[in-house]
């Protein structure tokens, strides 16, 4: 609703453009907002991002408004004489207070947000994530998975200048094998890397957090509904920082089941790493 | 009147002629000219730099350059911009304005600010040498973050040699301010009475004193790292890559405010003098500046928050960083209450000063949106984040820049400015900036990540809308140049006042200021 208004609004400047506009490949939405949750405590974020722009709107009215007044009104070309006052304590002690407000009641809600944000415990699975130039590893320490996950081999091209790949809907954000997850459970994130920083983020679940070598970050998140959610590495990490993508699947509890028991149970697919080697490699990463 | 300053500029001008001239110089004003002058064609290095970037990301793939090479070209772009345009921008106009606006006959110490200048040139030399070296510039952003930037190839220890030099000459600059300042004010001029763009350039010194050699320390650290076995920054031999943040961020957030006190000073004199009335709230002014400064140096986790930090660190940064709106806020309410009943007049310097006001805030507004650290979660390391810096720092301290250069050429030239052209300049400027970086925002929004030469096809639009912008801006910056060359070389001539009544000192010296000023110190 929001989004079709501005659209309107945005069409001038579109028309402005002209050709090149209409010259732009599919999938484009003009989006002006964070995109919709998947998650509750992403629902909450993104309140919080409202009520600061709401905020941030309002002030701009009143402030802006003041100034567009007093440039109208008290132009010299219109005869204004200058006043000789110089300050207020009254009016500076007004607009010391209220900004102090303000700022409070946007803190208490934050704070409240951010302390169930960085809440790991009572996760009902836990995956540890490794970032590498360029690709990311997920380990399933319970399940004794662990798989390397790239960006499609149709798309290994895109880093390469002139490469011309098709621009299709998912271009640069769709890789081999997605990380899966069951819909409905706190998945508990943990995060290094092997070489240098990245930082793992799904926009639509609202989570990022850097992977740094030497160091384990903990996040979580728990996906509501069912779907595919994309997004990349977030922290510039060399030439292929662009083409590192994120997927992760989001499954019901019985579908991630069978997903699991794929992969564990004899025979393997073949470019599952599995066993003894996720153990050794899960061992060593706690021992760092 | 005129003779006798003529006969005095004749017989106390330049004591060397030609290149000696430049490069012997003591003299304040001919030193802020060539910082200006530095200044100046950075802007434009880095200017072409960024329409590089722009061009590339005008559509999805990759068509001009590999994305090595725009890695390098973002992070030169930042260094140059930051090191090489606006802080020489701001010691120049230090250099000339302050010891007109304080009744000083030069600076405290010449020699050393010949010095501090003839450092750049080379410094940047070497910077810009290293795009031509084996391996490409550096390409880790200018934050330097290791251990990415220890991929650098053998242009490293070249990029930490040329950001120590850079950073002396800061120094150097910082120390003969504050000297200047604190001792050559003329008798009557006590601190309380001093012009707001003289009590801002203070406290950006001090700001630059201990900001400065943090930065040489990390990167000292860095190169130790690299060629002498040890491991601050590396996890393999028991060092934390983040550290090297903490300290980083220590120097990085004082940095930003050192590019943006000096703007609101030359916004606090370029107000009062368009609307014929005198600054509301001086004390206050003075207050928050100094708040904001002090608030500058415990906030620079804020950086910070995705990298894993304990709670209590998130919920102090976030609160400490909130607050800077406050100083912040009595600063824009200062100078709305400025205009309040004034007698405005739209000459261009106080076009970009009013602009500087509104673009400047709508960058307030999103630093404290940044500021909530749930937020700053999803914003963090997306072009939300590239839209606010560019917000404060190009309609910020870049309008800043310029509104001071309009407001003070007159009195460097002796001509006035062509008028025509520089609302030109302003309008386009003022329009083209916000078709750059606005829709930045909603890229932001929409999870485009910064730093990336490709995208993914929904963030289309917006990026060509902001490529044009960029083109536009990028332009116009050109009737700039125009202008300025226009107005050295000729135009009617300026008053001694220049404006309607302006105040301070410096408006009491002809125009052109005499290349020896104050030579017996007036009283205030």
């Amino acid at each position: 609703m929001n989004r079709s208004k501005a659209h309107g609004g945005w069409a001038i400047l579109a028309l402005a453009a002209g050709a090149l506009a209409a010259a732009a490949p599919a999938g484009a939405d003009w989006a002006l907002d964070f995109p919709a949750s998947a998650s509750d405590l992403g629902n909450k974020i993104r309140g919080l991002h409202h009520t600061a722009l709401i905020i941030c709107v309002v002030i701009g009215i009143v402030v802006f408004g003041a100034l567009g007044y007093s440039l109208v009104k008290f132009r010299k070309s219109q005869g204004a004489q200058a006043a000789k006052f110089s300050h207020s304590t009254k009016a500076e002690i007004i607009w010391t207070v209220i900004p102090v407000l303000i700022l409070i009641g946007l803190a208490i809600p934050s704070a409240r947000v951010l302390i169930e944000m960085e809440d790991t415990q009572s996760a009902d699975l836990r995956i540890v994530i490794t970032g590498y130039q360029w690709k990311w590893r997920y380990e399933y320490p319970d399940h004794g998975i662990s798989f390397f996950s790239n960006i499609t081999e149709e798309s290994q091209a895109a880093a390469v200048l002139g490469a011309g790949l098709e621009l299709h809907e998912h271009y640069l954000r769709d890789v081999d094998r997605p990380m899966v997850v069951p819909v409905g459970r706190k998945v508990k994130l943990q995060l290094t890397s092997n070489d240098v920083i990245h930082a793992w983020w799904i926009p639509e679940l609202y989570v990022k957090r850097d992977a740094v070598p030497g160091t384990i970050n903990e996040t979580w998140f728990q996906a509501e509904k069912t779907g595919v959610y994309r997004g990349q590495c977030a922290e510039l990490c060399g030439r292929g920082h662009a083409f590192m993508p994120i997927v992760v699947e989001v499954l019901e509890q019985e579908e991630f089941d069978a997903w699991v028991a794929g992969l564990t149970e004899p025979p393997a697919e073949p470019e599952a790493i599995i066993s003894n080697a996720s153990a050794d490699a899960g061992s060593g990463l706690a021992g760092r | 009147m005129s003779e006798t300053t003529q006969a005095r500029e004749h017989h106390d001008g330049p004591h060397a002629t030609g290149i000696r001239r430049w490069l012997t110089t003591t003299n304040h004003k001919d030193i802020g000219t060539l910082y200006l002058v530095f200044s100046l064609v950075m802007f434009l290095v880095g200017g072409t730099m960024a329409l590089i970037i722009r061009s590339e990301l005008f559509q999805p793939g990759l068509q001009l350059v590999d994305p090595h090479f725009f890695n390098q070209m973002t992070t030169m772009h930042a260094l140059v911009m930051i090191f090489g345009a606006l802080m020489p921008a701001f010691v120049g106009l230090a250099n000339w304005q302050i010891p007109l606006m304080v009744g000083a006959p030069d600076m405290a110490l010449p020699r050393m600010n010949n010095w501090s200048f003839w450092i750049l040139p080379p410094a940047f030399l070497l910077l810009l040498a290293t795009l031509f070296m084996p391996g490409g510039a550096p390409a880790g952003g200018w934050t330097l973050y290791p251990p990415l930037i220890l991929q650098t190839g053998d242009a490293f220890p070249l990029v930490v040699f040329s950001l120590h030099l850079l950073g002396a000459s800061s120094i150097l600059g910082a120390i003969n301010i504050i000297v200047t300042i604190t001792n050559m004010r003329a008798p009557g001029m006590g601190f309380m009475k001093m012009p707001l763009f003289v009590w801002t350039w203070l406290i950006t010194a001090y700001l630059l004193i201990g900001a400065m050699p943090v930065l040489a320390g990390a990167i000292t650290m860095l190169l130790t790292d690299r060629y002498f076995g040890t491991s601050f920054f590396l996890a393999a031999g028991g060092g934390d890559p983040v550290m090297f943040q903490h300290i980083f961020w220590f120097f990085g957030h004082p940095e930003v405010y050192i590019l943006i006190l000096p703007a609101f000073g030359i916004i606090s004199q370029v107000i009062p003098t368009f609307a014929r009335k005198p600054l509301f709230g001086y004390t206050s002014m003075v207050v928050a500046t100094s708040a904001i400064a002090f608030l500058s140096y415990i906030v620079w986790a804020h950086h910070m928050f995705t990298t894993g930090m304990p709670q209590a660190g998130m919920l102090f940064f976030m609160i400490s960083t909130m607050f800077i709106a406050v100083p912040t806020g009595v600063k824009i309410f200062n100078w709305l209450a400025t205009l309040w009943r004034g007698s405005i007049s739209f000459e261009t310097p106080m076009l970009f000063a009013i602009a500087f006001v509104v673009l400047f805030t709508i960058g307030g507004f999103s630093g404290l949106m940044l500021a909530l650290v749930p937020a700053d979660i999803e914003y963090h390391d997306t072009y939300f984040v590239v839209a606010h810096f560019h917000y404060v720092l190009v309609p910020g301290a870049i309008f800043g820049v310029i509104a001071g250069v309009y407001y003070w050429l007159p009195k460097w030239t002796g001509h006035m400015y062509d008028e025509t052209l520089g609302k030109w300049h302003f309008w386009l400027s003022t329009i083209f900036v916000n078709v750059l970086f606005f829709p930045q925002h909603f890229l932001g929004l929409a999870s485009m990540p910064r730093r990336i030469p490709d995208y993914s096809v929904q963030f289309t639009e917006f990026n060509m809308i902001s490529t044009i912008g960029a083109f536009g801006f990028g332009l116009s910056q050109l009737l700039f140049v125009w202008m300025l060359i226009k107005c050295v070389k000729g135009g009617s001539r300026a008053s001694a006042e220049v404006w309607d009544q302006p105040q301070g000192l410096e408006w009491t010296v002809p125009s052109p200021a005499p290349y020896h000023t104050f030579e017996t110190a007036p009283r205030v």
